[in-house]
């Protein structure tokens, strides 16, 4: 035995084995991740059944502590006796483990915290009544309970039994009401973001123009006249849109329900504060994947409720596609021009080799001092002076002297743009000489050989560059941390106000919403899910863009094989 | 698009066709060659532009950091006499905010305001000195407060305040109106009985005055005043609120005094001596009756000059002491190390001379000399710099005065001669010293490195020292490529030259992928999923970290020993598809069991054993976890391109090796990786880079406190978190703005440096490669 131990080291075959190991652990953590990300993200969209269940926790005291439970079962874990014991709830240490499982309990009004932790060994007569409904708030988080009572202007026009799961009558009100509400809230949002907003982001540019014309001397009388009279228009229309809204206002507020809570708790919830109402536990699997698919679209299209912790990310995605669009504008052509330049009309020598190199070390430049860049030039220097020369009627509020998207997307296309240069350099390096021997031979001069026959034929590894610098920009973050990302941004960058596209504003970015909401929101509990979900679209995305910069780079490869003969 | 644009570009047909057509065809040519050149003039131009571009950000930076190091500049602004009538001693010289209005404090017991362009008298104030009495002595509290004092001949002391009145004008110009006030009360304070007040000290705030002063017999008093405060004169306003004072004497010897001060808090006095002999006298025993307490004697003239000017630094923590060999010392008090305290000497200045005036800045901690000889220097303590030295004067001056912004420099020389300077000084607190070594701030036991750029009150210490944040850095970049390099490295070799190439089509770019994931996803993962589960699984992931390899080795051990019918059914080179179940399985056992293990030996609670029997500090967001998931972050990098470099050795020299008897290991070990190394070699310094430079996972995966301690259980600052945290809310052109932009290039500067090298490297590699 031993001796064959011995062989078996002399043989270096254990350090093969070792080696193979570090690529199997490599393999195992990344799918991991992966599988990590896509469960827990795609895990959040799920209608989980809500949980009834006594919970009897022992106590110091004589009584142990009884009460009633309901919730979603979230997660659960081993813990040593020694610590429950430590945190005051004195369990029996022969067991030397126990179970506990985090339960979402909701109801944050009545609970203050959504979540709490139980020992298993505790929850007894658990339970999956039908009759359980959860609702999905725009304020408070989710709630859940029976339904008592649904009520129009404070009367009762519907009410349920709870104690008998069949009773549906209640519940059947509630949905047509909810219905009805979200229809109003759909109108209420409407007036207010473009009715509303285009009323005062007229009203900011006549404000602006008034201050212009001051500032150049040209205040005349009718030209301020000629803006009072445009100002007065637009406020008439702001009153109008006003009474409207109130009105909508108060139709939607019409309607409440009344709930019964765990611990037999009541409480009235008003109608035009859900968003969303189910009752997972009555539903088949069908109705459980509809929900789904509802909450997977609203989380691709809707907007952020709650401080970001709830509710869609529609403005992040939009954000980050804008901003990376804008890049691609900038960073395709200079890339581009750079590289033929360095490969088709600099002199081949020691300078351009130094180039080369450097430009390809650029793409290892930290991206923080891209950013810093990016803060220090582009928005104290060039947009202050910006502001300077065109804006004066808006200072001291800065227009172009603060982080906005151009910046961000300046920035970006700087710190992308060696992958652009180095991946056409490759492309171009790659197609036969043969080809422009041959044009040339034709009669057609440089450019035209350069323009016709040679940038078509790196058009695909010019695409591989773009997408990968695409692919790098979505996902970097500490840079458009200085240059232009914000937390909640009002308005999107391109909306129906003149002049429809706004450079200089700030936007929302799925990679920033990561880092905000998971680290800088309040209750990062019931946040974290959906953190989990939007970093597996971002992770998904960047996938799917580098594998179709991979797939067309080894298409090209295989194109120029044949003619490479 | 190319099929149109193809066929518009038809050569002109080759037959004959009259001259028109053939001196179009000439002007045509000459448009495509113009075409040509344009298009060549026009790509050179857009080429270098985008080259200068990224030039410009190595340029911008260092154009934002130079000002750092950079001297104050003193120019010459107005050289005047004073013509109005004035006594011949100068009491105090101050300069107003905006550099307009100089004031003279004269022993005459006179006021004068006068315009720093041209000495203009603007006003004359006499103070309300008592009929018959004259200055003995004087003392500020700051030029901060503007609060002074005057010891009069009859033993009394009376407190003012000079300020200025500032009224905005028609046409928005400003209009100052000086003015003195007596912030506590018209009547002087009576410290001795008919005797004069030979040395005096103020300290007050807005509700206490405390008054420290000799008589010629050398007997020390102190005097307390509080405002009482009932409730009428809480609603009466405070301009006739009573003053209750409390006087007191202190016992003791205390030897020949030469100077008072006392200290900001109003707990300690400095008195001095003629022969530089300081005793540290503690004062609040002396109102209780108490015996007076000495806690130290030190010696400041330690080197055989003798004490010619005194003053506190900003803050009044700090003494600075200059002499007549032309040295300054900065003292400040320390905790002793059997309890008390202790003057220590901190720092020396050379101030080139005789040290005739010493003033302090008021809102940095600089301090400006001048010296016999009519040089002036600016210092800054901190950073332990001379900014400024330069002769001013020809004569020796008098006395100094610095504008609050420490932007206006006023000396007097010789009778009533003035002379004013702006001083442009933005950055003093910037030195190599500063950043890099130990420095001794006020408040510390001894010198430290320490990090901490902003806090709330004006006269803080800012502490700008990159150390700290470089350690951190380079922490988190070890810990990273710990668990980088050997996975990275060895996953390489194997794929490169062990791996079936099947295998190696879906590994290879599996792996890539990773490169692609957003850091902030990691970051995410590392700080919200990781932390909290190596907290309670710390056992389990150091029993995976030494299990997997022994069970790997196992596996392997077991593989040889099974019969060749199963063996024969893997090919080679599938190896690492084989160890993935055995690694999950392991990795799966060694959390299982770890919880009854840690249950045996650790109570339980690796996390409460390690800080409570070790005594080791552990954060949730430490060492750790940054190092595998920054680890993750730069395995593929290391990985891809140390895999190239180990699959491109060309295929003869292995298959020489082999076909010479060598195994395959030895084959790899003797001729793979000898040839490939150097390109692992550049991997590992690129995948360092990039550890570097990292910014999202250190700033979600740590708790960022810049502290310096290479425990893997704590966390770190590093210099790319640091900017991201702070840039967005310093002012822009700060010292705190461009120390970050230094540290942006630091940075830049050490991974440009490492993946140049590496760069150059593998190119030398590639080229060697080529010859074979």
């Amino acid at each position: 035995m031993i001796n064959s131990v011995k062989k078996f080291f002399a043989s270096g075959t254990p350090w093969i084995w070792v080696n193979a190991g570090a690529v199997a652990i490599s393999v195992i953590m990344t799918v991991g991740l992966l599988l990590l990300l896509a469960i827990n993200g795609l895990n959040h969209f799920w209608p989980k059944d809500i949980m009834l269940a006594h919970y009897t926790q022992p106590s110091d005291g004589e009584e142990p502590l009884r009460r009633e439970i309901i919730g979603e079962r979230v997660d659960r874990e081993q813990v040593p006796a020694e610590r429950i014991i430590a945190s005051g709830i004195p369990v029996s240490a022969e067991k030397p483990l126990y179970e506990r499982e985090l339960i979402k309990v909701g109801n944050r009004e009545l609970n203050n915290s959504d979540f709490t932790w139980l020992l298993t060994d505790y929850l007894e007569d658990i339970r999956y009544p039908d009759n359980l409904t959860a609702f999905e708030r725009r304020e408070w988080g989710n709630f859940y309970g029976y339904v008592l009572e649904v009520r129009e202007s404070g009367t009762a026009v519907a009410s349920s039994d709870p104690t008998d799961p069949a009773d549906a009558r209640a519940w059947m009100a509630l949905e047509e009401r909810i219905a009805r509400a979200l229809a109003i809230h759909e109108e209420i949002d409407e007036l207010e973001k473009d009715d509303i907003g285009e009323v005062n982001y007229a009203l900011e540019r006549l404000r602006l123009q008034r201050r212009a014309l001051e500032l150049r001397g040209e205040a005349s009388e009718e030209a301020l006249a000629e803006i009072e009279a445009e100002v007065a228009v637009w406020e008439s229309s702001y009153e109008q849109l006003q009474t409207r809204l109130s009105a909508l206002y108060e139709e939607v507020e019409r309607d409440s329900v009344l709930m019964l809570a765990m611990n037999e708790e009541q409480t009235e919830i008003r109608i035009s504060e859900i968003v969303r109402a189910y009752q997972p536990n009555r539903m088949h699997l069908g109705g459980k994947l509809f929900v789904y698919a509802q909450k997977l679209w609203e989380f691709l299209s809707d907007e952020p409720r709650e401080a970001n912790t709830e509710g869609g990310i529609f403005p992040a995605i939009f954000g980050t596609v804008t901003m990376v669009l804008l890049m691609s504008v900038f960073v395709t052509p200079f890339g581009v021009v750079a590289a033929v330049y360095l490969r088709e009309y600099a002199r081949q020598g020691f300078i351009t080799r130094t180039i080369r190199i450097a430009v390809n070390n650029l793409a290892g430049v930290p991206s923080i001092v891209y950013g810093v860049f990016g803060l220090g030039f582009f928005i104290y220097f060039l947009g202050s002076e910006i502001d300077q020369a065109f804006y004066p009627e808006a200072l001291p509020a800065p227009t172009f002297g603060t982080p906005g998207m151009l910046w961000a997307s300046l920035t970006l296309a700087l710190l992308t743009v060696p992958v652009v240069i180095v991946s056409t350099e490759e492309g171009l390096a790659r197609i036969p000489r043969s080809l422009r021997e041959g044009s040339l031979a034709l009669g057609a001069t440089k450019f035209e050989t350069l323009w016709r026959v040679v940038l078509p034929m790196a058009s695909p590894a010019m695409m591989t560059g773009l997408i990968l610098a695409v692919a790098r920009a979505a996902g970097e973050v500490a840079p458009l941390m200085l240059v232009g990302v914000v937390k909640l941004a009002p308005t999107l960058p391109i909306n129906g106000n003149y002049p429809y596209f706004h450079l200089d504003q700030k936007f929302m970015h799925l990679g920033f919403h990561i880092y905000d909401v998971g680290f800088q929101s309040p209750n990062v509990e019931a946040a974290r899910p959906l953190v989990f979900a939007t970093a597996f679209l971002l992770v998904v995305v960047i996938a799917l863009l580098n594998q179709l910069a991979v797939t067309i780079r080894n298409r090209l490869r295989e194109k120029y094989k044949a003619l490479d003969m | 698009m190319n099929q149109q644009s193809l066929s518009s570009a038809s050569p002109v047909p080759d037959t004959p066709a009259g001259e028109a057509l053939a001196s179009s065809s000439h002007a045509r040519r000459k448009f495509r060659h113009f075409k040509d050149k344009l298009a060549g003039i026009g790509i050179a131009v857009g080429g270098l532009g985008v080259i200068a571009a990224v030039l410009l950000i190595f340029l911008y930076l260092i154009y934002e950091v130079m000002p750092l190091f950079r001297s104050a500049l003193i120019q010459d602004v107005s050289e005047f006499r004073l013509e109005a009538p004035h006594s011949d001693n100068v009491l105090h010289l101050a300069v107003e905010e905006r550099l307009e209005v100089a004031m003279r404090l004269g022993d005459d017991g006179e006021a004068l305001f006068f315009n720093t362009s041209d000495g203009a008298l603007r006003n004359r104030i006499p103070l309300r000195i008592p009929q018959g009495q004259s200055i003995v002595s004087f003392a500020l509290d700051t030029d901060i407060s503007r609060i002074f004092a005057l010891g009069l001949s009859n033993g009394h002391v009376l407190i003012a305040e000079y300020d200025y009145d500032v009224r905005f004008g028609e046409n928005n110009e400003r209009l100052l109106t000086p003015v003195i006030r007596y912030p506590f009360g018209e009547d002087s304070f009576a410290l001795y009985d008919n005797e004069p007040v030979s040395r005096l000290s103020v300290r007050s705030n807005s509700s206490e005055l405390l008054l420290a002063g000799t008589n010629p017999s050398g007997q020390v008093r102190l005097l307390r005043a509080r405002r009482e405060t009932s409730l009428l004169s809480a609603f009466s306003g405070a301009s006739d609120a009573d003053w209750k004072t409390e006087l007191a004497t202190l016992t003791g010897e205390l030897p020949a005094l030469e100077q008072l001060y006392l200290d900001m808090d109003r707990r300690w006095l400095f008195a001095i001596d003629a022969s530089g002999h300081l005793s540290l006298v503690d004062v609040r025993p002396a109102f209780s009756g108490g015996e007076t307490v000495i806690a130290d004697e030190v010696s400041l003239a330690a080197s055989g000059g003798h004490i010619t000017e005194v003053n506190f630094l900003l803050g009044g923590i700090s003494l600075l002491v200059g002499d007549s060999d032309g040295a300054v010392s900065q003292w400040f008090l320390v905790r002793r190390d059997g309890g008390g305290f202790g003057l220590e000497k901190v720092r020396e200045f050379d101030a080139g001379g005789r040290v005739l005036a010493l003033a302090p800045e008021q809102r940095r901690k600089n301090f400006i000399t001048a010296n016999e000889q009519g040089y002036v220097g600016i210092y800054n303590t901190t950073a332990h710099r001379q900014v400024a030295y330069t002769r001013l004067l020809d004569n020796a001056p008098r006395t100094l005065a610095i504008s609050a912004r420490g932007d206006g420099l006023l000396l007097e020389h010789g009778d009533g001669h003035f002379s004013f300077w702006r001083v442009s000084n933005r950055h003093p607190e910037v030195s190599w010293e500063a950043l890099w070594q130990k420095v001794w701030y006020e408040n510390y036991q001894q010198p430290e490195y320490i990090w901490q750029s902003s806090a709330a009150n004006n006269d803080f210490e800012p502490k700008y020292s990159l150390a700290p944040l470089a350690f951190g850095t380079l922490k988190a970049a070890f810990y990273a490529m710990l668990l980088a390099a050997p996975l990275a490295v060895c996953g390489a070799i194997f794929t490169g030259y062990f791996m079936a190439p099947k295998m190696r089509r879906n590994v290879k770019p599996l792996i890539e992928l990773m490169e692609a994931l957003p850091t902030v996803v990691l970051g995410f993962l590392a700080g919200l999923w990781l932390a909290p589960f190596l907290e309670t699984h710390l056992l389990g992931i150091f029993s995976l970290l030494v299990l997997t390899p022994v069970s790997i080795l196992l596996a392997a051990f077991v593989w040889t020993r099974l019969p060749e019918h199963i063996r024969f059914r893997v090919p080679e080179g599938w190896e690492a598809a084989l160890l993935i179940p055995v690694i999950l399985i392991v990795a799966y056992l060694s959390f299982l069991l770890a919880a009854p293990i840690e249950l045996l030996f650790f109570d339980g609670d690796m996390r409460s054993w390690i800080t409570h029997d070790l005594g080791i500090a552990y954060d949730q967001r430490n060492a750790l976890v940054v190092g595998f998931a920054m680890g993750f972050a730069v395995i593929p990098t290391i990985f891809s391109i140390a895999e190239d470099a180990v699959f491109t050795v060309p295929k003869q020299l292995t298959y020489g090796s082999l076909a010479l008897g060598a195994t395959p290991w030895q084959t790899l070990s003797r001729v793979v990786l000898p040839t490939a190394s150097p390109g692992i070699f550049s991997a590992l310094m690129i995948g360092m880079g990039r550890a570097v430079g990292e910014t999202m996972i250190v700033l979600m995966a740590t708790g960022n406190t810049p502290i310096m301690d290479i425990n893997i259980f704590e966390g770190m600052r590093t210099l790319a978190a640091n900017i991201a945290v702070e840039v967005p809310e310093s002012e822009v052109d700060s010292t705190h703005y461009r120390i970050l932009f230094l540290a942006a290039l630091v940075l830049f500067m050490f991974t440009f440096v490492v993946n140049t090298l590496a760069e150059i490297i593998r190119q030398r590699l590639r080229r060697k490669y080529s010859t074979i």
